[in-house]
This record gives structure tokens, C-alpha cells and sequence, in this order.
């Protein structure tokens, strides 16, 4: 059985991608990701909000394969992520703002 | 006709440029797409963050300081345009893209500091979560205060290679090995031309020192084979002399030093000649950083990678060519010492490229399964079969036929790696299949994009 997205992929471990090493003082920003609502801190990217908690930003449009971002400086546009309206933010080049509610759970959403 | 400059880029060679403009009267637009200016590689963290500039930039924390305080002094005598992307560009004007509005901006002369990116050369399993670039390790450390694992792979070759890795442990972070494509000898060969800059050697020493004593494995002379896992990487496979390796991970920061964004210079028009040191084609330049188009000057690494230091100096000597050219004054000697300190570099420029050397067997190792452009998922047997079956020999004929270079990345991370699989499958050297054209526009634009302005009834 193919194991669901939120399945530690290391036995112990949460789902996250990222891990917080410093800056950690910074003021909370609440938003919402896959409905579930979450915590990120001011001035993190989008890409850094879902990745703190998750280890995907989208599925891939052709092989349906999770995608986290690649070069995290605008070049290579693998981090699209979409919003509940349909809107499609560039995760790392975008900052998370208070009530922003985040979809990264549906195939074939770029 | 008055002079009104443009800068695109806010990096090194855009900061210096910005000054040396001023500094002669000028009052240049500064487009940048990144939110401050410093570039990637003196980037600067958001507001609120706290880390001291020591702890961000290490050795490099004067040079970043001086850089960041530099565009500072001048922010009044500028128009600074950051969160700004410049999409297109033709005959004496920019479309550029702010706050989902578009518009366009005139400029009479030009200085393109476009910068660099990770050249990347894919291996089975790089696109699964958790493997990214050197570059985006360094931007997520630097710019978020966040690793990209909490055991994480380094790996690939080039100087940023040691220096990411440095910076993880320094930070706190496992790095579970350091994976070198380059051997020992390679590095050997090197020190004579790297003498020429010894601060430089020293700190690459530095670097390779401090690991290997505080327990990383640092293994040389590699071959990356391919990153395991299903929804994440979870380990990395590497081969070195006959011998399958592999080491547990939560993530792999990887790149093959860097390749320059050329596709601005493109799209204006510059002439671009094949650069055998950087396996790629390159926009011509003179020594001041004069294109083949006139009023149109390139600086910095989006032109050639020569490092942070040449940055600063290309973009001083850029700006002073374009003052020069439009009947300013400027001090010949400064001129002719900028022009120096470049060759010099260019010389130990040489010297990194022996130490860390571009795998040139790379794509005769590449599995026929191996996803080469991961915007549209094109393998490498693809790419194959379509040179043995339409006789496609040229990068845009490649292009049209598959794909290749198609997507949201416009082949700025799949275009090395496309050209050294045709290359091969043709039996030829990568000068001889061509380069990817530059095709407006060189990043997505969102549906939602508004004009700015109104356009005149067609």
C-alpha cells in the first residue's frame, strides 16, 4: 500500500521537510494548509511554512509525484503552490501572510 | 538624447554599478527581483531577523557588509525597484512585472548583472522531496534560518560544495557526507593557478579541514549514482572505483558549480560565443563589459562565473564604460586597475575549474530512465531517441521535438544537462549542438497579471 502523504518517512520523525535551526523568535502568522490550521512565523517563505510541516508543495502535472521546490531562488518554478481560491503562488519567492489558506493535496495542481 | 540607465540586477556587480553611476552624476533604475539587494550570494534575510552578519556570511561578512551599506548610501540617489521581475526586453525596453501589475520600463543604456544559478547535472531520484540544489541550501540556512534536513547528503563538486556543508555543521546540522565528483589529484593539479588568489585557496582548505575534524566523511573522486525514497529522499547511492556506496539521509543539497542566466542578454540581442572553460555558451563582452549591442553592458556572473570579488569589480568597470560612453569623465587608472584585478581572476578562474572539473563522462552514464528536464518529465532515452530517430542534432530542434527546455524553467535547469545527453547521443562535443534561445517570457507570468498601463485599441 502506498503510504499516505503525511507518513513520517523516517520511523520517529515528523512529516516535515525543513528544520528550524535558528530565527526562531520571530512573531507567529496562522494560516491554513490542506484545511488543517497551522503555524508559520513572520517572514517565512510560503515554501518554508508548508515545508515546516509537510514534506510536499504540489504533485507533479505528469508523473503525479510530490514536489518540494529545487532551487529556492526563482530560477526553476518547481514550487508552485496553490491557494483554496485557485490562485498559484511561487512558494519561495512568496512571504506568508496571516489567514493565507494553502492546497497542496490535489493531483495535477501546480 | 539623456542618459537614463537601467541596472537589472542588485547583487555584487548590480551594487557596484549602481554606485559608480551615481558617483558620476547618474540616477539609474535598480530592478531586482528579490525583495532586498545583496544578490544570492550576500542575500539578506528578511526584517526581523536577528543572526549578525557573521554568522550568516562568515569569512565573507566584511565584503556583505560593505556591499549591503554600499546601496544604502545611494538608496536617494536611485530608483529601486525591488520585487521586480524583468520578463522580456527589446529595442530600449524592459516588461517587467511588480505586485502582479505589468509595465514597461525605457532605458537608454543597459547593464545586465543577472547573476548565477546551481548548474545542475540530474541523477535517478532528484526530483523527489528533499534533494535540492547547493544554492537553495545556502538561501534556505541564509534567508529562512532553516536546513533542509536534519541529516543531509552534500553533493556534486565546485567551491560551494565545502562551503555549504561548512556552514550546515556550523549551523547545527548533521551532514551525514560530503560526495566529491572531483578526486584529489584534480584538486592537486590545481594549486598553481589557484596560488594566484591564496586567500581564496586558503579558505577552500579551510573549509575541507574543519569537516573532515569535526567527523564528516568527505569522499572524493565520486560518482553520484542515484537518491532512494518515495514520498522524500531517504538515502544516497554513489560509486566510486567499481564500488556501490550508499548513506542514510533526509536530504541532499547537490550542484556542479554554477552556470550563468544568460537569457536577458539573450533576448536583447547579445552575441554569445561557446566558452570551452564553462562548457556553455556565453554573451561576448570587452574587458569593460561592453556586449555586442550597443548601450548594452554586461557584468557579474550572468556573464561568465568569475565569483563574488570579479562581480563587484566587472560592475564598477561596466558602469564606467557606459559613463565613458556617453561622454562622461572617468579616471583611466581606476578603469585600467578594475581590467587587472578581472584578469587575474580570470587566470585563477582557470585553476577552479582543474580543481573541480566538469564531469565530462556524466551523460554516458546516464540511464535511459533518468528525468532529465523535470518541468515536463523528458528522460534521457527520449532525448536519445529522438536524435536517433529524427536526425535532431541542434538544442532547438530537440526542443521543438520533445519538449526539452519547454517548461516553466525555460531549460535554466534542465539546458546543460539536455545539451550534454545530445552531445553524446550524436557522438559530437556539447559546442556542437547549439544553444537553447531565450524566449519571452523567460519566467511564468500569472493569468491574473494586470497592464498597468492601458494599451492603445489595436
Amino acid at each position: 500500500m502506498k503510504p499516505s502523504p503525511e507518513t513520517p518517512a523516517v520511523p520517529g520523525k515528523g512529516p516535515a521537510l525543513l528544520q528550524r535551526v535558528a530565527e526562531s523568535g520571530r512573531k507567529p502568522v496562522g494560516f491554513v494548509l490542506n484545511g488543517q490550521p497551522l503555524t508559520a512565523l513572520a517572514g517565512d517563505t510560503v515554501l518554508t511554512a508548508v515545508l515546516t510541516h509537510s514534506a510536499r508543495l504540489r504533485f507533479s502535472e505528469f508523473s503525479g509525484e510530490p514536489r518540494a521546490g529545487f532551487c529556492l531562488m526563482g530560477a526553476c518554478q518547481d514550487c508552485w503552490v496553490a491557494t483554496e481560491s485557485g490562485k498559484r503562488l511561487r512558494a519561495c519567492g512568496t512571504f506568508i501572510e496571516e489567514g493565507m489558506r494553502l492546497v497542496t493535496g490535489a493531483e495535477g495542481l501546480a | 538624447m539623456s542618459v537614463r540607465p537601467v541596472i537589472v540586477g542588485a547583487g555584487p556587480a548590480g551594487v557596484r554599478a549602481a554606485q559608480a553611476l551615481v558617483a558620476h552624476g547618474l540616477r539609474p533604475v535598480v530592478v531586482d527581483e528579490a525583495p532586498r539587494w545583496g544578490g544570492q550570494i550576500y542575500r539578506q534575510p528578511p526584517e526581523g531577523f536577528t543572526r549578525p552578519k557573521q554568522a550568516l556570511y562568515g569569512f565573507e561578512a566584511g565584503r556583505a557588509d560593505a556591499l549591503h551599506g554600499a546601496m544604502a548610501a545611494i538608496l536617494g540617489k536611485v530608483d529601486y525597484r525591488p520585487d521586480t521581475l524583468v520578463w522580456s526586453a527589446e529595442g530600449g525596453k524592459l516588461d517587467v512585472l511588480h505586485n502582479g501589475a505589468m509595465s514597461t520600463l525605457a532605458y537608454s543604456h543597459l547593464i545586465v548583472a543577472t547573476g548565477a544559478t546551481d548548474r545542475v547535472l540530474p541523477f535517478p531520484g532528484w526530483t523527489l522531496p528533499g534533494v535540492y540544489t547547493l544554492g537553495a541550501a545556502q538561501v534556505a540556512l541564509k534567508f529562512q534560518g532553516c536546513a533542509i534536513g536534519s541529516r543531509v547528503v552534500f553533493a556534486g563538486t565546485g567551491p560551494l560544495l565545502y562551503l555549504v556543508a561548512y556552514q550546515y555543521a556550523k549551523a547545527g546540522a548533521t551532514v551525514a557526507a560530503v560526495l566529491d565528483t572531483a578526486s584529489f589529484a584534480d584538486k592537486a593539479a590545481a594549486v598553481p593557478a589557484m596560488l594566484r588568489q591564496p586567500a581564496l585557496l586558503a579558505k577552500g582548505l579551510y573549509y575541507l579541514g574543519w569537516l573532515r575534524a569535526h567527523g564528516v566523511a568527505v569522499h572524493q573522486g565520486v560518482e553520484l549514482a542515484a537518491a532512494e525514497g518515495g514520498e522524500r529522499v531517504q538515502a544516497m547511492h554513489w560509486r566510486k572505483a567499481g564500488r556501490e556506496y550508499q548513506q542514510a539521509c533526509d536530504a541532499v543539497g547537490f550542484g556542479y558549480a554554477l552556470r550563468s542566466e544568460t537569457q536577458l542578454a539573450d533576448l536583447l540581442g547579445c552575441r554569445f560565443v561557446y566558452d570551452p572553460l564553462q562548457r556553455g555558451a556565453l554573451p561576448e563582452r570587452d574587458a569593460a563589459g561592453r556586449s555586442s549591442v550597443a548601450g548594452v553592458y554586461l557584468a557579474g556572473d550572468g556573464a561568465g562565473i568569475m565569483g563574488a570579488d570579479a562581480a563587484e569589480w566587472a560592475g564598477e568597470r561596466a558602469a564606467l564604460a557606459l559613463v565613458a560612453d556617453t561622454g562622461g569623465h572617468i579616471d583611466p587608472m581606476r578603469a585600467a586597475l578594475l581590467e587587472r584585478r578581472l584578469a587575474r581572476t580570470a587566470e585563477f578562474r582557470r585553476g577552479l575549474e582543474r580543481a573541480f572539473p566538469f564531469p565530462v563522462q556524466w551523460a554516458a552514464g546516464a540511464p535511459d530512465d533518468l528525468v532529465v528536464c523535470r518541468c515536463e518529465e523528458i528522460t534521457a532515452g527520449e532525448l536519445r531517441r529522438c536524435a536517433a530517430d529524427t536526425g535532431a542534432r541542434e538544442m532547438n530542434r530537440l526542443k521543438a521535438l520533445t519538449r526539452v527546455g519547454m517548461g516553466r524553467c525555460q531549460g535554466r535547469t534542465c539546458g546543460v544537462a539536455a545539451a550534454e545527453i545530445l552531445a553524446q547521443a550524436c557522438a559530437t562535443a556539447p559546442d556542437a549542438v547549439g544553444r537553447l534561445r531565450g524566449q519571452s517570457p523567460i519566467k511564468p507570468l500569472p493569468f491574473s497579471a494586470t497592464p498597468a498601463f492601458k494599451q492603445e485599441a489595436a
